[in-house]
């Protein structure tokens, strides 16, 4: 499916098949959630990211079927590359009203970026000025575990994490997501 | 996450770095969101994993609807200012009187989180009870995904949403303790929640003492 398509697709179903709530009610509820994470974890921020990577895992796994049914579209992206642009025009689109950039290809097609221009996890949040969160949280790491968590559902192992994030100073905020292998026909792993 | 550096190799820094562009939450218009909307799928999917988490901690349903509690109020507390702030000049005041604070719970917080008001507003008939009052939501939006185990039926997570009026109680000087319970009406409103709003005694005196200057 052209890039062009999927955008039309993810704008439409945005448009007409999506309940909507306030955005900053959504903001604010991933911000508490994070800012537990912070205390329960006494400022452990390497392990705050592995339980948001956790998090996001568990909601990818349920979320991929409200996916597939609200974008109706049921047939398999031909490659890894519509996989990618469906994952941002669709998939950011009716989910968060965001559509990241897609690129920084590698050669052999199995890994791209995300440039995220827009993330509204991530409005009205500073990180702790305490000379390590912003070395080592990566604030919006659901993101990843989703991404996982949703393509893992549909035969597809990936890996994903983020390089680059402004709230860390840098100038882009960007996630890695490379495509490890397609999964055979099996069972999937236990919901935890 | 191995190439990061840790914390003890990086020592301390002094303030934070921001991106060249200088794009931080200073620039960025307070208001641009306030109309902004996401999907609902999406905060029941991250509400969920909230309440999840929280009972993965806990010890039995009242220390589970404590968490969720508390989760709320730092969302409440900010709001108050927030929506203040949004309003006209002329009622940019915080309000004075329990009243007031309460209208203000039930029409403008509510509005802004949940698109619509509380249905209701009572105060405890009650002669003994002058502290307590009840917002009534006849279908809180947070529960709308939630199916609540028959062996936790004492739970409400619009415990939540309780958290988040006491922040904003607490915040403007009305300090209450703020408990959701469900009380389910028949076949149409299965999910109606009281926010009960216990304030402390100091605001209740206050008050009549108001009412006499």
């Amino acid at each position: 499916m052209a890039a062009s398509k999927a955008s039309r697709i993810g704008e439409e179903i945005w448009k007409t098949r999506i309940d909507k709530v306030n955005a900053e009610l959504v903001t604010l509820t991933y911000g508490t959630i994070v800012a537990q994470l912070c205390k329960d974890f006494e400022e452990d921020y390497p392990e705050v990211n592995r339980q948001l990577d956790k998090m996001g895992y568990n909601i990818g796994l349920r979320l991929i079927d409200d996916y597939l049914a609200k974008s109706n579209t049921m047939k398999r992206c031909s490659n890894f590359r519509e996989t990618a642009d469906m994952i941002s025009r669709v998939g950011f689109k009716i989910f968060l009203n965001i559509t990241p950039q897609v690129t920084n290809w590698t050669a052999d097609n199995n890994s791209f970026s995300l440039v995220f221009d827009e993330n509204p996890f991530a409005d009205f949040v500073e990180l702790p000025d305490d000379g390590r969160a912003q070395n080592e949280l990566w604030y919006s790491n659901i993101l990843c575990g989703v991404l996982r968590g949703a393509l893992e559902m549909v035969q597809m192992q990936v890996e994903a994490h983020f390089i680059s994030d402004v709230l860390k100073g840098n100038d882009t905020t960007e996630m890695r997501v490379t495509l490890i292998r397609y999964i055979d026909d099996e069972l999937p792993p236990e919901d935890d | 996450m191995s190439s990061l550096p840790s914390g003890a190799s990086s020592g301390k820094e002094s303030g934070l770095r921001v991106p060249s562009n200088g794009k931080t939450i200073y620039h960025r218009p307070i208001n641009r969101t306030k109309t902004s909307e996401l999907s609902q799928a999406s905060f029941a999917f991250l509400f969920s994993e909230m309440v999840a988490y929280a009972q993965k901690r806990v010890k039995g349903i009242q220390e589970l609807e404590h968490r969720l509690n508390v989760q709320g109020h730092s969302i409440g507390i900010k709001l108050l200012d927030l929506l203040l702030y949004r309003e006209p000049v002329r009622t940019q005041l915080r309000p004075q009187h329990i009243v007031g604070l309460l209208h203000f719970i039930k029409q403008n917080v509510w509005q802004h989180l949940f698109g619509r008001q509380a249905d209701r507003l009572e105060k405890s008939t009650d002669a003994e009870k002058p502290d307590e009052y009840m917002i009534i939501d006849n279908e809180p939006l947070v529960n709308q995904y939630i199916s609540v185990p028959r062996e936790m039926s004492q739970l409400n997570c619009a415990a939540f949403v309780a958290g988040v009026i006491e922040g904003v109680c607490d915040g403007a000087d009305f300090p209450a303790r703020v408990t959701a319970h469900t009380v389910g009406e028949g076949e149409m409103w299965p999910g109606k929640t009281v926010f009960l709003v216990k304030f402390r005694s100091e605001v209740v005196e206050r008050e009549a003492f108001l009412a006499k200057t």
